[in-house]
């Protein structure tokens, strides 16, 4: 409760209430509801993986109450090197082939679907329709994995990196494509045809001009996708079984035997494989809603 | 005018088509073949539509309809309303825009094995951290995961929180590109934040509205893995989803059914999904 | 503009760096850990060449004792053991079906006897061990269950290990409890814990596959009643639903749901926490294979001499046994190039020398499978307490070892009839429709016309 005395020079005047306390209130209610906004979110989103890093700083026994208390005991050091040393260290050749996945199918799969993406866009008729259909119906499919399989033998490609690589940029094939050619519909005709008047041949034009222009898109099929191929758990282990050839979600499976799951290392484990992804998100996150900004969302 | 054909040379689409069509189209062509027959991976015998008749046989499959209607719609509505929101406000004049930006997209990047196991356990009933929070408050949650007639939008639930940052992208992109002329044009006519959210900014983030419904309607008609994770289709059959049941056939060696599955599976998928997607696109309001 | 050139340069470069590792990666490996390993061994250069063996184990099975011998054998003959792990349960079963039909198999493979090995159509696949000398050393009871027309592709990886009830000794001298011999005993024993204020017994319906044990834990008690119905089940002229003697399995279970014998929170306990419960004398019983009490012994090390075990009571007290598992064994890939090396490991492995480093790394979780191998003194008592059921042959093979049918969805079944979602005779007659399904499929004698 305010004083009378103080009344009369604390509180504004009456007229003045009318004028200037809405713009005081709406800042303040955008305020209340910014930091109301902040703390939602961090509850909802970041809150579990506070759990997450701090169960990986603690003891097993700790870890295995699973509460989100402040670790008595830190064992930082103890747990990352025992997560990196399991299994022969298993994590780091994990790394090694996720990432080569990863990288080498993302920029096959940027080429090969800009291209079929630009053709696929450009032209027109009912051929390159049922084309369209065909690649889309992807998205619907779930992938067939014993014929598959049966395909890679073939080809001497199962159980082999190559194979891998080739499998995961076929089955994101469908959803780049989607991304490539809402993109592309926005970049003008008129330069296609200048470009083939000053002489150029259709790859010259796709590679000299129209690849360049697609770097926001690229971004985003970039980011979109390689989380998914380095997060992929079931392809690699249909596709590319074998000791050597571990991918990073397979030793989330080191921690969690049928006898006692190690919570700490588990988590730390799952700490240490969401690094990649994020590093990548760090470098693209402002260059995803460019790309999808100018046309994907058209679909 | 040059002709089509020779700007775009379809030799651009071969690279695309050979790999698609190798490690895609032409097993899944297989696996059409192999849904007719009883097939353990070296001998098959056909044997006409019998997978079919013993799928739709299966007493868990009705559930199973059900369950994956229930995953779908609900995760797509509640991505497009949650999406819609967090993009509202992510494009108003905020300062901590990036930092919310990057921590609702966060749980896109992490693995949905992790994701599964994490909430797993900040989901059990009496010493996860969601009851805990929630006893704080004096309130006796349920046992999320445990709970058969629960479980099923427990799931749910930990789906639309790791996807809605796609969803919300994408809205943040289809407002981003409504010219912001719009936007005066309705304050000079007097309107506020509320009309202007109502007249402008709902019906021009149509499109991506549609994308969001249509990437998250094939999504979750599709996907069980994180079912998998959380509940194993269960207690019981109770948050089985079609995906599951075929992937659980699939295990049990019955490829020929699991196949035949899959068959049905891409048929319910089409069904659902092409209708809605021409009735969008046919109302869909240009810029 | 200028940095996001460079980056495209980088991730170009990048490109071909990856494609050419991608191309020459796998040599690579072999070459690196050929080196290593080179590296280490001194002494047995001479004598024997250097062997590697590829080993596939699931994630489920405890490889301490194999890992000793392991090392014996690398210091002995120079082969090394790369154990390659996978995830157990149907998951992994599919895994080692697609990877036999691939032709990727390992050199040595873990993996069930009886019904669910036989499945896999070993003659394909496996080496005939039997001209080797060291599979006179196995008992016939588990030959069988790894011989096919006559060859026999694998040996015991472990011991046996019973289905039945594991029990706490200490809240049973609290309340002055006998072991039952009737399942009436055993129900009236439940109630009387639960009005102790602890729990019966404890489901454990966190880990699905643990709600099959009442039904195939009773399957002793089948055997006795109903001798033929594995033959008859098999051939499609039983089923579980109108078997009174094998719809009891399922109607015990329904009977402690109905009692209201298990704990709370049955669907997110654990296998983990059971086997807390049961140490720490907060739950009495937990019906469970035996091979839980080495994991009780690591985790609760001063409560396993607390822990007993009786099998799943029937209807009679003379005619109380109990269900016994055949070990998981080791199988050779025929088409090995390291078939020599595989068979010279499982020579140490079963011999005197190989099972002394064995049993120093793993205790007995039931009776051996070899010849003149007896339970050691310090064996857990409740493997002791198999000794009775053995002396006098209450003892019967559990289904699997008699029928090749084992319908995939048994586990989610019965976490239905467990929680009382439906009953015995629906969960029953579900089950059998799941067996059709499965011998259909699978394309069983008698089941497809």
């Amino acid at each position: 409760m305010q004083q009378p005395l103080n009344d009369k020079k604390m509180m504004p005047q009456p007229e003045h209430e009318k004028n200037k306390n809405p713009k005081k209130k709406v800042n303040f209610t955008k305020i209340a509801v910014e930091v109301m906004a902040v703390i939602v979110v961090i509850l909802t989103f970041l809150v579990p993986f506070y759990f997450i890093l701090v169960n990986s700083f603690k003891t097993s026994a700790e870890a295995s109450q699973l509460s989100i208390s402040w670790p008595t005991e830190f064992r930082i050091i103890e747990n990352f090197t025992e997560v990196l040393q399991a299994q022969n260290g298993m994590l780091i050749r994990a790394f090694f082939n996720s990432s080569i996945i990863t990288v080498s199918s993302i920029l096959i799969l940027m080429v090969v679907a800009s291209m079929a993406g630009f053709i696929l866009q450009r032209r027109t008729g009912k051929s390159i329709s049922v084309i369209g259909a065909i690649f889309l119906s992807g998205l619907m499919i779930p992938p067939a994995v014993v014929p598959t399989i049966w395909v890679l033998e073939r080809l001497s490609l199962f159980k082999t990196m190559p194979g891998i690589i080739l499998v995961m940029v076929a089955i994101s094939i469908p959803f780049s494509i989607i991304l490539y050619t809402g993109f592309i519909a926005t970049i003008p005709k008129d330069i296609d045809e200048a470009a083939i008047i000053d002489g150029c041949s259709s790859w010259q034009l796709f590679f000299k001009i129209i690849f360049p222009m697609l770097k926001p898109i690229h971004a985003t099929v970039i980011i979109l996708n390689s989380v998914q191929i380095f997060n992929d758990f079931v392809h690699p282990l249909y596709f590319f079984p074998g000791a050597d050839n571990a991918t990073v979600q397979l030793t989330l499976y080191n921690f969690m035997s049928m006898y006692n799951t190690s919570w700490n290392l588990l988590f730390a484990n799952v700490l240490l494989i969401t690094i990649p992804p994020f590093i990548l998100f760090l470098i693209f996150s402002k260059k995803i809603v460019a790309g999808m900004t100018a046309g994907s969302v058209k679909g | 005018m040059l002709k089509v054909n020779k700007i775009y040379s379809l030799k651009l689409l071969i690279p695309a088509a050979i790999i698609y069509g190798l490690l895609f189209v032409f097993p899944t062509v297989m696996s059409f073949f192999f849904s007719f027959t009883r097939w353990n991976l070296r001998e098959w015998t056909w044997i006409g539509f019998d997978n079919f008749k013993m799928f739709f046989d299966d007493p868990s499959l009705l559930i199973g309809f059900k369950n994956t209607f229930i995953f779908a719609f609900v995760t797509t509505i509640l991505k497009v309303i949650f999406g819609l929101l967090f993009a509202v406000f992510l494009t108003s004049k905020i300062k901590t825009k990036d930092f919310l930006r990057s921590a609702i997209f966060f749980p896109v990047l992490v693995s949905t094995i992790a994701v599964g196991i994490a909430f797993s356990v900040l989901m059990h009933p009496s010493e996860g951290l969601i009851n805990e929070v929630l006893a704080f408050f004096g309130i006796s949650g349920p046992n999320w995961l445990g709970n058969p007639t629960l479980a099923l939008y427990s799931v749910a639930l930990v789906d639309v929180w790791k996807g809605v940052g796609i969803a919300t992208v994408i809205f943040i992109a289809g407002m981003m590109s409504i010219p912001k002329d719009y936007y005066e044009a309705i304050q000079i006519d007097g309107g506020n934040k509320f009309d202007a959210f109502k007249n402008i900014t709902l019906p021009l983030s149509r499109p991506a509205t549609n994308a969001v419904i249509i990437l998250a309607l094939i999504g979750g008609l599709r996907t069980f893995d994180l079912v998998w994770a959380m509940t194993g289709g269960g207690p019981g059959f109770s948050s089985d989803l079609i995906a599951s049941i075929i992937y659980k056939q699939y295990q049990a060696g019955f490829y020929g059914l699991s196949t035949a599955g899959n068959v049905i599976l891409f048929l319910l998928v089409a069904l659902i999904v092409f209708p809605i997607f021409k009735m969008l696109t046919r109302k869909e309001v240009d810029i | 503009m200028k940095s996001q050139k460079k980056l495209w340069l980088f991730l170009g470069a990048a490109l071909l760096l990856s494609l050419f590792l991608a191309g020459c990666g796998s040599n690579n490996n072999e070459d690196t850990a050929a080196n290593e390993t080179s590296g280490e061994s001194t002494n047995t250069e001479e004598e024997f060449p250097e062997t590697e063996i590829s080993f596939l184990v699931d994630n489920q099975t405890v490889t301490d004792g194999i890992d000793a011998v392991a090392a014996e054998v690398k210091e002995r003959y120079n082969i090394t053991l790369n154990t390659e792990i996978r995830p157990g349960g149907t998951e992994g079963d599919n895994i080692v079906k697609t990877r036999l039909a691939t032709g990727e198999m390992t050199d040595m493979m873990w993996y069930n006897s009886g019904s669910l090995f036989k499945a896999l159509n070993p003659e394909e696949y496996f080496y005939d061990l039997s001209g080797e000398e060291f599979v006179e050393k196995i008992d016939e009871t588990f030959i069988e269950t790894v011989s096919v027309d006559g060859a026999t592709y694998g040996i015991p990886g472990e011991s046996a290990s019973a289905g039945g009830w594991l029990y706490n000794k200490k809240v049973y001298e609290e309340l002055g409890l006998e072991v039952p011999n009737t399942w009436d005993e055993l129900m009236a024993n439940n109630d009387a814990i639960k009005e102790a204020g602890k729990v019966p017994v404890i489901a454990s319906y966190g880990d699905t596959w643990t709600s099959q044990l009442v039904i195939l834990a009773d399957y002793y008690n089948v055997h006795s009643q109903a001798p033929t119905f594995a033959e008859d089940f098999t051939a499609n002229e039983a089923k579980f639903a109108d078997t009174p003697e094998a719809l009891r399995g399922f109607e015990k279970l329904s009977e402690l749901q109905e009692a209201g014998h298990f704990n709370s929170e049955e669907t997110s306990t654990t296998y983990e926490d059971a086997l807390r419960m049961l140490a720490e004398g907060e739950a009495a019983h937990y019906p469970i294979l035996t091979f839980a009490l080495p994991a009780i012994e690591e985790t609760y090390p001063d409560q396993i001499d607390d822990i007993g075990f009786f099998g799943q009571p029937g209807e009679n007290a003379e005619d109380h046994g109990m269900t016994l598992w055949m070990p998981g064994g080791l199988y050779a890939n025929k088409d090995s190039e390291n078939v020599e090396a595989v068979t010279q490991f499982m020579e140490f492995f079963l011999s005197e020398e190989g099972q002394e480093l064995y049993m120093a790394e793993m205790k007995a979780q039931g009776p051996y499978v070899l010849k003149g191998v007896e339970l050691p003194e310090d064996a857990y008592p409740a493997v002791k307490e198999m000794v009775p059921y053995l002396e006098e042959g209450r003892v019967g093979p559990a289904l699997e070892f008699l029928s090749p049918l084992k319908g995939p969805n048994l586990e989610q079944i019965l976490v239905e009839v467990g929680l009382g979602m439906t009953s015995a005779q629906e969960g029953a007659e579900s089950y059998d429709q799941d067996v059709e399904r499965q011998a259909q499929q699978l394309d069983l004698e008698g089941w497809n016309e």
